[in-house]
């Protein structure tokens, strides 16, 4: 099956960060959304009410669907650039379905 | 604290023209905006992308870079990456910067914070895979990242954008599921006399559609009973569409009928709003310059009411002509004299926008959603809860929010507000003015107490 995400241009040097346990290699400068999107990640994180997965939804800064937990402050993934270092986890660890 | 003479909030095209505008007539300016590079949304990121993707996006998008070239002048400061989460009189902002918190001063404040998408509340919404046209934009724009496998729903020209710059980059959509019908046409038809003042509008929408088609995409019009099917991530469309189900699948779905003004910051600061019927949103109330009830706050572009990007442009250039002569930079003579070209520009730019709020309405389905469809995309309240609060006598959304937190999550209802109020005001037989909206109180974006600490 394809990828849900393709990125038109490749030439961007990659540095590895941790998302949830694993490490990914995304372009450096990127906007982190668009990078663990295409890097195959689907869920971001899962709501406190429910459980509920989500993902990305406004990729502008107004819906906070894409919080991430980056070295251990919430954050909106779409406002951040990949940089190498920060550990980067699900906010609501514990929660069923934390496949990539 | 740096006091300047006029603050702008964004840097899209009402933002970046109005700040050109205002130093030139020898204002100082200072423009915060979130994102690292400026362009708002329609230009993002334009001075790296458009070498990169040009082709692909059009020159609708690649001319932003003579507004962000603008932005180089001494007397403007740019700041970028910069969250404004607080606005207070007369006027001090506050806001986040790269981990810390900082404030400037100003004389006047111009709210050019754009648009939102209109919440499109539909079952499965809420699935990782469903984004907003929008957002599929600015992951093409920013990043070059491109849905391989997306169904794109609802009306309205961004969606037949997103699928004619999809088709370009070689990666057209599955399928799009259209929500317009033919009456909607022909009501929009009394309408085509504007229109053709406004005909390349018209023109490129034409252009659009036969990229579209020559790509062979299906295109499903007059879809009803649209869900989104998934587990834990989106899987298929199902709708009906001519009296035929269908069933799509697909990874991605994007999401679009219409974008409504980002009214925010606007409602902080306690600028009245009113209902515009024919946008079906609310709108602040401002003059023809943009401003607002409340002395010194000035509002232009679609922050102000949907009218694009080129309404945008010189409805901030006015904003910046009338501060400038409130400040004593330029008599009312000059002030009017160069505003003359502009009013007339905008006028004709928005020519054709009474057709296209006819030709695509907001999708009935999502206006008035089942019972079970969650609303409140943070707190998860549904449809069918805002009702329930109706029927023991909940009258407006901020009641709503003590009945069951609509409202009260991180987005501060950005996603959910237009649809608490219109369900509200049809459960109780109200108008939306009557009805009313959320109250806006700072903090309007997130800040942290390690942040507030950094304040000097």
């Amino acid at each position: 099956m394809k990828p849900a995400f393709l990125e038109l241009t490749q030439g961007a040097r990659r540095v590895p960060v941790r998302f949830a346990g694993e490490t990914l290699m995304l372009p450096e400068g990127a906007n982190l959304a668009a990078a663990l999107l295409a890097a195959g990640v689907t869920v971001f994180r899962h709501t406190p009410v429910s459980g509920a997965p989500r993902g990305p939804f406004c990729m502008m800064g107004a819906c906070f669907d894409c919080l991430v937990e980056v070295d251990g402050s919430v954050r909106q993934a779409c406002m951040i650039e990949v940089a190498e270092g920060p550990e980067i986890a699900r906010p609501h660890v514990g929660e069923p379905d934390e496949t990539l | 604290m740096r006091h300047y003479d006029l603050a702008i909030l964004g840097a899209g095209p009402a933002g970046m023209a109005a700040a050109a505008t205002a130093a030139e007539a020898g204002l100082s300016v200072c423009v915060l905006d979130e994102q690292p590079h400026a362009g708002g949304q329609i230009y993002r990121d334009v001075e790296r992308v458009a070498a990169l993707r040009g082709d692909i996006l059009g020159k609708d998008y690649t001319r932003g870079a003579t507004l962000t070239a603008g932005l180089r002048h001494a007397a403007i400061t740019h700041l970028s990456g910069a969250v404004v989460w607080a606005i207070e009189h007369a006027f001090r902002i506050s806001f986040t910067q790269g981990g810390a918190a900082a404030q400037i001063a100003a004389e006047r404040v111009l709210l050019a914070t754009g648009a939102l998408e209109r919440p499109m509340p539909l079952p499965g919404w809420t699935l990782p895979g469903v984004m907003t046209a929008g957002a599929g934009q600015i992951l093409l724009k920013q990043s070059g990242v491109l849905a391989q496998s997306a169904v794109l729903v609802g009306s309205g020209p961004l969606l037949y954008l997103i699928a004619a710059q999809m088709v370009r980059a070689g990666v057209p959509p599955v399928a799009m599921v259209e929500t317009q019908t033919l009456d909607d046409l022909i009501r929009a038809a009394r309408h085509l006399g504007g229109a053709l003042r406004g005909w390349r509008y018209l023109l490129k929408g034409a252009r659009m559609l036969a990229e579209i088609t020559s790509a062979r995409v299906p295109r499903h019009t007059g879809a009803t009973g649209i869900a989104i099917a998934g587990e834990s991530r989106t899987e298929a469309v199902t709708f009906t569409s001519k009296g035929r189900a269908h069933r799509i699948p697909c990874d991605t779905v994007f999401l679009h009928h219409g974008v409504v003004p980002n009214t925010q910051a606007a409602r902080s600061l306690g600028v009245s709003h009113i209902w515009d019927r024919a946008q079906s949103c609310f709108v602040p109330s401002v003059d023809d310059w943009g401003q607002s009830d409340v002395a010194g706050v000035f509002i232009a572009g679609d922050s102000a009411g949907i009218g694009g990007a080129n309404v945008a442009e010189s409805a901030g250039r006015m904003t910046a002509l009338k501060v400038a002569e409130e400040l004593g930079r330029l008599s009312a003579t000059e002030r009017d004299r160069q505003a003359a070209p502009l009013r007339s520009a905008r006028n004709k730019d928005l020519a054709a926008r009474p057709f296209l709020d006819r030709a695509y309405p907001p999708h009935a389905a999502a206006v008035a959603p089942d019972d079970a469809t969650v609303i409140c995309r943070c707190e998860e309240v549904t449809a069918g809860d805002i009702r329930r609060y109706a029927a023991l006598g909940c009258l407006g959304p901020n009641q709503a929010k003590a009945f069951g937190r609509a409202g009260m999550g991180p987005c501060q209802g950005r996603y959910c507000g237009l649809s608490v109020s219109v369900i509200l005001a049809q459960a109780n037989g109200l108008t939306p003015d009557a009805t009313g909206y959320y109250r806006i109180r700072p903090p309007i974006k997130p800040v942290t107490l390690g942040e507030l600490a950094s304040l000097e």
